[in-house]
């Protein structure tokens, strides 16, 4: 699916086939093709704020050839209940749904036929909602103009389109250009709705609103039995750092300074307090990684998040965490960059920063979330590792999983093992204290959690190298090569604890193996399915565990001819391959902030792969097989 | 229950390692005979610091020990106490780590009333990076990185404390053992931020900066011992006092005995004359010039966040607190 659908809905006087007109001249000048829908009320001049005045424009988009417009629209604003109560039983869910707030008073909740506000009552929690008071952020916006209230208010479509022009990345002068001509002689409208269409516009940079069109739907035929619910990575992601806290039985605190398209993370957690989890805003993102640490050495599980730059800041203090031998999970919503870049869009390229991007040789485990749902797992494994090995363990995640919304099987708790921390030793006059919080697990390297107010067992720790034994400050040769061979032992370790690397489709030797990490899951998927109609020998393998890998991944990656690693950045993940396999792997690399488009995925693999030979004999060069 | 523990109970193994003669010295002595003295528990004590001289004093303490990076300190220490608010957490820290690279860090545990007690060995120096002018220099400083004298007006951690909203604030000497030990269980009973400014004597790079007010020969006439309640006299025989100038808006040396009436009396509560009295240079106001409580950061925290970070529901219902539907 490379095409979106886009449904604009609300009153019949609130121009919504104007502003789905306006919408696809941008488009068509895009170079997209498209197909439109526009759906009027039977009624032209029904009741407002009623069910059946209800006017809808629906536009399909895509860079494809589209020859509908589309049956289940991905993208929903709605300027009133009404307009919401009638198209919602239209979206499936992890639809984007932009919601024009300040017209769901009581009064338009009433017509609509809402007893409760559905924003208030979770039957939209399967979807992404943004909410946005339209209506009064218009009338601020023409305030300037002296149209009285109703004329000023008309502009709200101009508002609205110029939000989604910033969130489909669309120029706004075809529209300009429109407004000038249409109102060339009357200034005042002309100047408002430019205006409108400019503060629309501007909100969503400045909101910095962090869409996540949707990319594609795995097959809903193929869902496992279970129960469903729909959830967002940022919701799955506090979910499981709270899961791990109770598998650890341990209170779980997450310090966290906010930055797009972070701080989801931030707000999600607040709201499970009753889980045993605590929430620090800090004062900037040292602070909050410190302050992470400092609650594991106090003995909760500490957490902290944050986006590229931010994850910068807190390099030195993971460095802190390597040395005293904390456990610690740090979160990367990875956006585009450098500097602050893209904070709306999403991109996989801090995967150099986690695995190599800190000073010194700092080792600390890498590991990435495929999907939303996939968050809740990848949390868990994210605590397990940390408390396992007592060290630092980042987990990537991006912008697009942490506000995209998808139908999750919700798992049984029973399934998963507690986490175990491991354990202070008894207290022992005849011994040096100082020592035995040193003693390290063989199998992981991991030191006894041993933390302040536990009676007879003080030590001091700290960002200097200490004798490998002891545990007191040591400056010695010998010892710091031994505490460098054990930290970057206790990292390799993780991959004794990891299961083996498994493939997502194909067999386990072929033509073509694809490896991909994170969230570009959903489009490789469903390209690698369509290949594979006419070329059996492509596999896909999809990868959490990015530093260590798995231990059979070499193994496996030696059974194919090619491999390909389509990512969304310069080629990060193919060097990472390249330096701990010692294999060449293809790069298929996109950093536009766009997702994978299946049609592009297809095109690659197809170069690589011999033409497929049709029965007749001919053969089609790279071609498409049906 | 063992014996009452002493200043030696809480001194570790360790070789301590400052330049001899360093004041250092002498408030490691005050700090481990002030836990002694106020029972402290050395189970339930953790000293936290950043980098720096002053940063290698967890290393000494027989108590649990966090030697962090620079500046984090109380970033670190409010971790800590947050997870576990029934520990004394003390933070030692110097005019660099925590008025320059963790100025922020500083800024912002004051302004929460975090549970700590941070003790700010001041020498107006960077001493471990071999003697370069600090936030706290006065201007003209010669030092490596300023040989033609330092030209950055000073910092004043009593005005950027009281400034942050700062609600103890109080000064010690390092070689005074009774003022400091004062100092350090007033600090130790505060329940919230407690900073103590410790001018400290660094004898290699800055020696004597203090000289002006910590020389004993005229500590009388230099120094301003504030005790809560009583009329601010020094001097010889106390006949020098403290008064209000309300033309100039500012504090006055008068002769005390001449103008008994006129002499004010430390009220610690009192914001407005803790400003005056950290900006009075001659006499140094030295002891508790601010005590304000109010509740601490870390018991609200404790409130909002799951009555204490209690677990009362499971996590196995909380993925059900939407709505879910089931699939055949």
């Amino acid at each position: 699916m490379d095409s979106i659908v886009v449904r604009l809905a609300g009153d019949s006087g609130d121009g919504m086939q104007l502003m789905g007109s306006q919408f696809i001249a941008s488009t068509a000048q895009s170079g997209e093709d498209f197909a439109t829908f526009p759906d009027y009320p039977a009624e032209i001049r029904a009741p407002v704020g009623t069910t059946f005045g209800v006017s809808a424009y629906q536009m399909n988009i895509g860079a494809d050839p589209i020859t509908t417009a589309g049956d289940k629209p991905d993208v929903l604003v709605a300027f009133n209940p009404a307009a919401l109560k009638v198209n919602l039983p239209l979206l499936d869910d992890g639809a984007l749904l932009l919601v024009n707030y300040d017209s769901f008073t009581a009064r338009n909740l009433s017509k609509a036929g809402y007893e409760e506000d559905p924003c208030g009552t979770g039957e939209l929690d399967s979807y992404q909602v943004v909410m946005v008071d339209v209506g009064r952020l218009n009338l601020e916006a023409v305030k300037p103009f002296g149209l009285s209230k109703s004329d000023g208010g008309r502009c709200k479509n101009f508002w609205a389109l110029g939000l989604l022009m910033w969130m489909f990345d669309r120029n706004l002068s075809p529209i300009e250009a429109w407004i000038k001509a249409k109102f060339a002689n009357a200034e005042v409208v002309r100047n408002a709705n430019l205006a409108a269409l400019h503060s629309g516009h501007a909100y969503g940079e400045t909101a910095e609103l962090t869409e996540a069109l949707p990319r594609f739907d795995i097959s809903k035929a193929v869902l496992p039995s279970g129960e469903y619910r729909g959830i967002t990575g940022a919701e799955a992601l506090s979910l499981g750092l709270a899961a791990a806290g109770e598998l650890a039985d341990r209170p779980l605190i997450f310090c966290s300074y906010p930055i797009t398209p972070a701080s989801q993370l931030l707000h999600s957690l607040t709201r499970l307090d009753d889980l045993g989890v605590g929430t620090f805003q800090a004062e900037d993102e040292i602070a909050a990684i410190c302050a992470a640490i400092g609650a594991s050495y106090g003995g909760a599980i500490g957490v902290t998040s944050s986006s590229g730059p931010g994850i910068a800041l807190k390099t030195e203090a993971m460095g802190l965490a390597v040395n005293t031998e904390l456990p610690l999970v740090i979160v990367n919503s990875q956006r585009g960059g450098p500097s602050t870049g893209l904070p709306t869009k999403t991109e996989q390229s801090d995967l150099y920063q986690a695995v190599y991007g800190r000073n010194a040789d700092t080792p600390i485990p890498v590991i990435a979330a495929r999907s939303a749902g996939d968050c809740f797992e990848t949390a868990i494994e994210a605590v397990r590792i940390a408390v396992r090995h007592m060290t630092p363990v980042m987990l990537l995640s991006d912008g697009y999983l942490s506000n995209a919304a998808e139908p999750w099987r919700i798992p049984n708790m029973d399934e998963f093992e507690p986490i175990a921390a491991n354990s202070a030793p008894a207290p022992d006059d005849s011994r040096d204290t100082q020592g035995m919080a040193f003693e390290r697990n063989p199998a992981t390297h991991g030191r006894p959690w041993i933390t302040p107010g536990m009676p007879e067992l003080m030590h001091r720790l700290g960002g200097i190298e200490k004798d490998i034994d002891t545990g007191h400050i040591s400056y010695d040769p010998q010892n710091h090569q031994r505490m460098s061979d054990m930290r970057a032992a206790k990292v390799a370790s993780v991959a004794s604890f990891i299961p083996n690397q498994v493939m997502e489709l194909g067999p386990d030797e072929g033509a073509l193996l694809i490896i991909g990490w994170g969230s570009t899951y959903g489009p490789i998927f469903q390209a690698v399915q369509e290949i594979r109609k006419s070329h059996v020998d492509v596999s896909y393998t999809h990868l959490r565990h990015l530093f260590p890998f798995a231990q059979n991944l070499k193994e496996l990656v030696g059974n194919f001819q090619q491999v390909l690693v389509p990512e969304m950045n310069m080629g990060q993940l193919s060097t990472l391959l390249r330096d701990k396999l010692g294999i060449e792997p293809t790069p298929f690399c996109k950093v536009t902030g766009q997702p994978f488009l299946i049609s592009e995925l297809l095109e690659k693999c197809r170069s690589m792969l011999p033409p497929v030979v049709i029965a007749s004999g001919d053969s089609v060069a790279g071609g498409k097989a049906q | 229950m063992s014996a009452a523990l002493t200043a030696k109970d809480f001194a570790t193994l360790q070789e301590v390692r400052w330049c001899p003669g360093c004041g250092d010295y002498a408030i490691l002595k005050a700090v481990t005979k002030t836990l002694a003295e106020v029972g402290a528990k050395p189970a339930e004590t953790a000293f936290i610091s950043g980098i720096g001289c002053a940063a290698r004093f967890p290393y000494y303490v027989e108590t649990y020990g966090f030697h962090g990076i620079h500046g984090r300190a109380p970033a670190i220490a409010t971790g800590l106490k947050l997870a576990n608010p029934e520990l004394d957490v003390w933070v030692v820290t110097g005019d660099g780590d925590s008025l320059s690279i963790g100025g922020n860090h500083l800024v912002h545990a004051l302004r929460r009333n975090v549970g700590l007690k941070i003790l700010l060995f001041n020498n107006e120096i960077y001493g471990l990076t071999k003697g370069q002018y600090s936030p706290t220099s006065r201007i003209g400083t010669r030092s490596p990185s300023s040989p033609g004298g330092s030209i950055d007006s000073p910092l004043s951690p009593g005005q950027l404390a009281l400034g942050a909203g700062a609600r103890f604030f109080a000064r010690a000497i390092d070689t005074d053992k009774a003022g400091l030990c004062d100092v350090l269980k007033e600090a130790h009973a505060f329940d919230g931020t407690a900073l103590a400014e410790i001018f400290q004597n660094c004898i290699v790079y800055n020696e004597d900066v203090f000289a002006n007010f910590t020389d004993r020969k005229q500590a009388a006439d230099t120094q301003l011992r504030l005790k809560h309640g009583e009329p601010m006299l020094f001097g010889p025989d106390s006949a020098k006092g403290i008064r209000f100038d309300a033309e100039a808006f500012s504090l006055e040396v008068i002769d005390a005995q001449a103008n008994q009436e006129q002499v004010l009396r430390h009220d610690q509560t009192n914001k407005v004359l803790a400003n005056l009295l950290v900006e009075l240079e001659s006499p140094v106001a030295l002891g508790v010039i601010y005590k304000n409580p109010a509740e601490s950061f870390e018991k609200s925290w404790h409130a909002l966040n799951g009555n204490g970070l209690r677990r009362s529901g499971k996590v196995a219902d909380a993925l059900r607190a939407t709505n879910t539907w089931t699939v055949t």
